[in-house]
């Protein structure tokens, strides 16, 4: 019971003296540790030779078995995101962190136990359904508490945290491969002992993240700073209930600029090894193109800081158009640098799109609070994450069938992607148009005063908070 | 409402950064590592 209360909501208020730079790192325990999911694939060639050790034996996993553990996490990503966003809002960030950290040790836990009797559905389970919950839940657990600990610079705080996200998996791909080292024997690969170090660590380090965290007592804002007292352009001082969103053009056209903004990225980021090496050949080796990535995945984590900051001075709006204009200038010269040799000119194109991938993840949150207002803009930033398990699906099979298809038509390899390229572009030209037509929300959709949902988990009408 | 940050604050600040920078700043050590690859 005491474990219990200590979770709620009403024991993580700030106390005079606290520092809200103590947020932002508790968010990055969180999503540091879920970011593992993006390095995942280190575990697929080990897992298909866990039974012929040297190589893959009778009745060894297939890499398109091993494929599905993915899928399933980030399709449970966007629907526990979106179905226990409400939850989350409301019952406080340390719940919601202390769950994520439980779910996410246990997925590990779970997935050891199935690579130790090699039985995949334990797998599936663990890691893609427990978690994938875990993926959800952590993801959004700390965004509505630091948009309210910095309504100054919102894109800013939202952006560190979602930069961890990216940044996780550079710690979880050499950690992963340096633990399997240790544990791999000539008659045993140790990813069963890899999993079950790797629970325990991100149980450990998210619990710290849950411990540390407070929410903003009533009515504070940070020295200096005044709070609009109306609404100004897109920027509302209104609330608009979590289920109320879904009913707004806004909600569905900022969802679609999302999902085409990641189905641009998601579909280069998973191809650029074999995109480098097929339209530079003899250029770009097999060891130049994994550098190209790791330099690709260095822009993905620094473009959510960059790009969510900028933000705040350059407004959302105008930062999603920047990431439409310029993707399309720049989605449109990467057949130029393939025709014409221009490694650097392609890298160059490649690492911008990559950061504006980033970035779109990291200023959508600030979005929303800007549309929707801080009350639930963590329940609705959860339901806008069905975006990302769309692209998710959308991005590479763009790429790679329209690839198959135009090889399969006689199109040589190094030209292969040109027609992806401007698809891709096309994408993002009708992301500037669904950008265009955000307005602000019309204000039958704001919370009333009267309203007893505008009455938060402290007893706090919407109004009075800061 | 704002409140004046209790001093013995800075510390525990510092601290959580650190406990989150070091992983992280080892991460992107061993991606630039990698990364050098790309110009060799």
């Amino acid at each position: 019971m005491a474990l219990l209360s200590f979770l709620d909501r009403e024991r993580t208020v700030a106390k005079p003296g606290f520092s809200r730079w103590m947020v932002p790192p508790a968010a990055l325990c969180v999503h540091l540790c879920i970011g593992q999911a993006y390095a995942l694939s280190v575990f697929n060639l080990p897992m298909t030779k866990l039974l012929g050790i040297s190589q893959s034996g009778p009745g060894d996993w297939k890499l398109t078995e091993l494929g599905w553990i993915f899928s399933l996490a980030m399709l449970f990503l966007g629907g526990s995101a979106a179905v226990f966003g409400r939850w989350v809002e409301e019952g406080g960030p340390r719940k919601a962190m202390f769950t994520a950290g439980c779910l996410w040790a246990g997925g590990f836990l779970l997935s050891a136990f199935g690579v130790s009797i090699h039985n995949l559905w334990l797998i599936y389970l663990g890691y893609g359904v427990i978690g994938g919950c875990a993926l959800g839940i952590g993801y959004i657990s700390p965004v509505s508490t630091l948009i309210k600990w910095f309504p100054d610079r919102p894109g800013m705080a939202t952006g560190m945290a979602i930069m961890g996200f990216g940044g996780g998996a550079f710690i979880a791909s050499p950690l992963s491969v340096w633990l399997m080292s240790k544990f791999n024997t000539p008659t045993h690969i140790g990813v069963a002992e890899t999993f079950v170090v790797m629970g325990l660590i991100y149980f450990c380090f998210m619990m710290v993240g849950a411990i540390i965290v407070r929410v903003p007592p009533p009515g504070w804002a940070p020295e200096g700073y005044v709070a609009p007292t109306k609404s100004v352009g897109l920027i509302t001082r209104n609330d608009v209930y979590v289920y109320d969103a879904l009913k707004t053009p806004q909600f569905w056209l900022i969802w679609w600029v999302l999902c085409l903004n990641v189905t641009a990225g998601i579909g280069v980021l998973g191809q650029a090894s074999a995109m480098s090496q097929e339209m530079f050949p003899g250029h770009i080796t097999p060891v130049a193109a994994a550098g190209l990535v790791g330099l690709m995945s260095l822009f993905n984590m620094g473009g959510r800081f960059f790009w969510a900051s900028t933000s705040d001075y350059i407004g959302r709006r105008n930062t999603y158009f920047v990431f439409m204009v310029l993707g399309f200038c720049l989605y449109c010269t990467v057949p130029l640098a393939g025709s014409t040799g221009n490694v650097v000119l392609f890298v160059i194109c490649f690492l911008i799109i990559i950061s504006m991938y980033g970035g779109g993840f990291s200023t959508v949150p600030a979005y929303l609070r800007d549309m929707f207002g801080t009350r639930y803009v963590g329940a609705i930033h959860g339901l806008l994450l069905t975006a990302w398990s769309a692209a998710g699906i959308f991005g590479p099979v763009i790429v790679n069938y329209l690839r198959e298809y135009n090889i399969n038509h006689g199109i040589p390899k190094a030209q292969a992607y040109n027609n992806t390229m401007y698809i891709m572009a096309g994408l993002l030209v009708i992301g500037f148009i669904c950008n265009f037509f955000v307005k602000a929300v019309a204000e039958r959709y704001h919370m009333k005063a009267n309203d007893p949902r505008a009455h938060d988990a402290l007893g706090q009408p919407a109004a009075a908070r800061g | 409402m704002a409140t004046q940050v209790d001093p013995s604050m800075k510390t525990k600040v510092a601290l959580a950064w650190i406990f989150v920078g070091i992983p992280l700043a080892w991460g992107v050590i061993q991606t630039l590592v990698n990364a050098m690859k790309l110009f060799q």
